[in-house]
Order: structure tokens, then C-alpha cells, then sequence
């Protein structure tokens, strides 16, 4: 994949300086036909804005659910979507595949 | 992510200068890897394939999953010279992902009508180079048939570095062109660099087919391995 994300890692670092709690996750394994690959990023800051895609809208509300926790904690986390799993299946993940996703707190 | 590690990932990502992120998905553990490191890396086998592949993926190594982002900047194509070919090539360039721009002094030719919504320079190379920041994620193609267009934008291509260097015109031509370049200070090094006659050899006809070769020439220059990068040429 060429770089064409738009500069949400800019972003990160700059809420990051300005204060904010801010969370980056990373695509980091994808399974059959998963909207975003491997490497792409969502990052969240403590007011619940976030930049970014990781699955192209079907599971961002609750990657930002989760991300409040780890910028709460500070304490990496592992998530997993999929049709598979019923309840990713609620936050919908509709196009069929399935994605894990790291989120960090940064700073 | 510590604050420091973004910022540097930040700062090589503003100078296109290509990093991978190595994390250990289960500790969180995480270093930045520059590709002028990889050679002294542990990992440099598995950092030169994903960075190759432009690709970002998971590998397991002493009991560890890792996961390797891999931050390559966005591939240019500088195109010198707008003619028939190029307003097959710079179309085509851009649908596979590079960000093209076409150079040349010639206003009848670097015309907006022939090349829509393609960036264009229509200034000398000495002039429209340098504001381009062509470098080693630039693939640099002279098509003028025009050795005073030609000449002096290959030069700047070899001092830049790019990653794949091509030039239009036959064995006979592309000799005539080396004596040329050498009497204006280019090594062999730098001549043999050079892709001419351009494109891989599958009997391209038309501009348009002539395009594709090109694009496959550069892409396998970008994408293959070494040894079977020599394989295709």
C-alpha cells in the first residue's frame, strides 16, 4: 500500500501536545474481504474525535468506545470484529471479513 | 505509542523517508526502524520484503508476535516530455497510486487540454526540477526524444537517486545519449541506471501499450526482489 493517509499521525501528535488524551488504532490482521488493510489507523483524543478509518464507518463507534478505556488506563488492548462473532456483528462488520485491532494510548 | 516514537515516525514521514513500526502486539513493546537500519536489523530480511511489498503484516519471531507498519511515502513519476506517450502514461500512473507531474519548456505540448487534471511544468528542466523534490521514491521517465530537455533532467535523476530511471529511444540512440552524459560529468554507474530502450520488452505498439510496459517495468524495479528484478529486465 502506497502512504495516502491523510495526516492523522500529525494529528495525534499535535492533540497529544495540546493536552489531550489520545488513543491510535492500528488495523493490524485481516481476514477475507475486510474493508481497510493491515496498517491503517483510526486515532481517538478524550473528547471522542477521531480521524481516521479502520474498517470505512461499519466498527469505528466502538473501536472509540474502547479507546476511552485505554486512554483511561493507559493499557493496550487487542480487538477483534467479525461476522463470526455475533456481537461485531451487531456493531456491524457487514462486508463479510474480519479485522483485529490494536489501540495505544499515546504519550 | 511513547510521544518520541511519533514524532520521529512523524518527522522521517515528512521528509519521505521510508520507516517501519515494529510492535509487540501483546506487551505493546514498540521501536522505529529507519530503512538506512534495516541492514543491521535482526528482523532486516522481514523489513526489506513488507517495506518492498509496500505492506504492513504480523510475523512471529523468538515466541514474539510482531507487528510490522510499514510507512512508505506516496511513489512519484516525474515525466519529462509531453507527448503522445505521456498522456497515456501520466492517466495510468496515477490509477496504480503515484503522484505525477509532466516537465516540459514546450507550451504546445504541456498544454492543460492535452493533459487534464495532470500537474504540468511547462519550464526547462533546470528550472522545473528542483521545486519537485524528486527523490529516491521517484520514478523519473525522459521521453522527449529531445537531447536538450533529456540530458540535463536525466542528470538531475542520477543525482537524485530515483529509484527507477528511464529514457525513450533505441540501443543505437541510448549510446549516442551515454557519450553525451559523460561528457557532461555522469559516471558509468550513472548511465547503466538507465532503462532504454524503456519498458519491458512485450512488444508495445500503441502509446497506451507502451505506457503499461513502462508501468511494468516500474513496478517491477519498485516491487521485486534483486535477483528477480534481473530476471524480468
Amino acid at each position: 500500500m502506497l502512504d495516502r493517509d491523510e495526516d492523522i499521525l500529525k494529528a495525534a501528535e499535535d492533540w497529544q501536545k495540546a493536552g489531550r488524551g489520545v488513543a491510535l488504532a492500528t488495523v493490524v490482521e485481516t481476514w477475507g474481504s475486510a474493508p481497510r488493510p493491515a496498517g491503517s489507523s483510526l486515532v481517538i483524543n478524550d473528547e471522542g474525535t477521531f480521524l481516521g478509518s479502520v474498517s470505512g464507518g461499519c466498527v469505528e463507534g466502538a473501536v472509540v468506545t474502547e479507546a476511552m478505556d485505554v486512554i483511561a488506563s493507559g493499557k493496550p488492548r487487542m480487538l477483534e470484529f467479525g461476522v463470526a462473532d455475533e456481537t461485531a456483528w451487531n456493531v456491524g462488520l457487514s462486508c463479510g471479513g474480519t479485522i483485529r485491532v490494536f489501540v495505544e494510548k499515546v504519550g | 505509542m511513547k510521544l518520541a516514537i511519533l514524532h520521529e515516525l512523524n518527522a522521517e514521514r515528512a521528509a519521505r523517508r521510508p520507516v517501519i513500526l515494529v510492535t509487540d502486539t501483546e506487551s505493546g513493546e514498540q521501536r522505529l526502524v529507519k530503512s538506512a537500519d534495516f541492514a543491521k536489523d535482526p528482523l532486516r530480511a522481514e523489513l526489506d520484503k513488507q517495506l518492498r511489498m509496500g505492506k504492513s503484516a504480523n510475523v512471529e519471531v523468538g515466541g514474539k508476535k510482531l507487528f510490522l507498519n510499514v510507512y512508505a511515502p506516496t511513489a512519484k513519476l516525474v515525466i519529462v516530455g509531453a507527448v503522445h506517450i505521456s498522456q497515456a502514461l501520466a492517466p495510468l500512473a496515477r490509477s496504480l497510486g503515484y503522484d505525477v507531474t509532466v516537465v516540459d519548456p514546450r507550451t504546445a505540448f504541456a498544454s492543460p487540454e492535452r493533459f487534464p487534471d495532470i500537474p504540468l511544468v511547462a519550464e526547462w528542466p533546470d528550472t522545473a526540477l528542483p521545486p519537485l523534490n524528486v527523490d529516491a521514491y521517484t520514478a523519473f521517465v525522459a521521453v522527449t526524444h529531445d537531447p536538450k530537455i533529456d540530458d540535463p533532467a536525466l542528470l538531475h535523476a542520477f543525482e537524485r537517486n530515483c529509484f527507477y530511471i528511464g529514457a525513450l529511444g533505441s540501443r543505437k540512440t541510448h549510446a549516442k545519449r551515454g557519450d553525451r552524459l559523460r561528457a557532461q560529468g555522469a559516471r558509468d554507474t550513472d548511465i547503466a541506471r538507465i532503462h532504454a530502450p524503456i519498458g519491458l520488452a512485450i512488444g508495445a505498439v500503441s502509446p497506451s501499450e507502451i505506457a503499461v510496459s513502462i508501468m511494468a517495468e516500474i513496478t517491477a524495479v519498485l516491487r521485486l526482489p534483486p535477483k528477480e528484478k534481473e530476471e524480468a529486465a
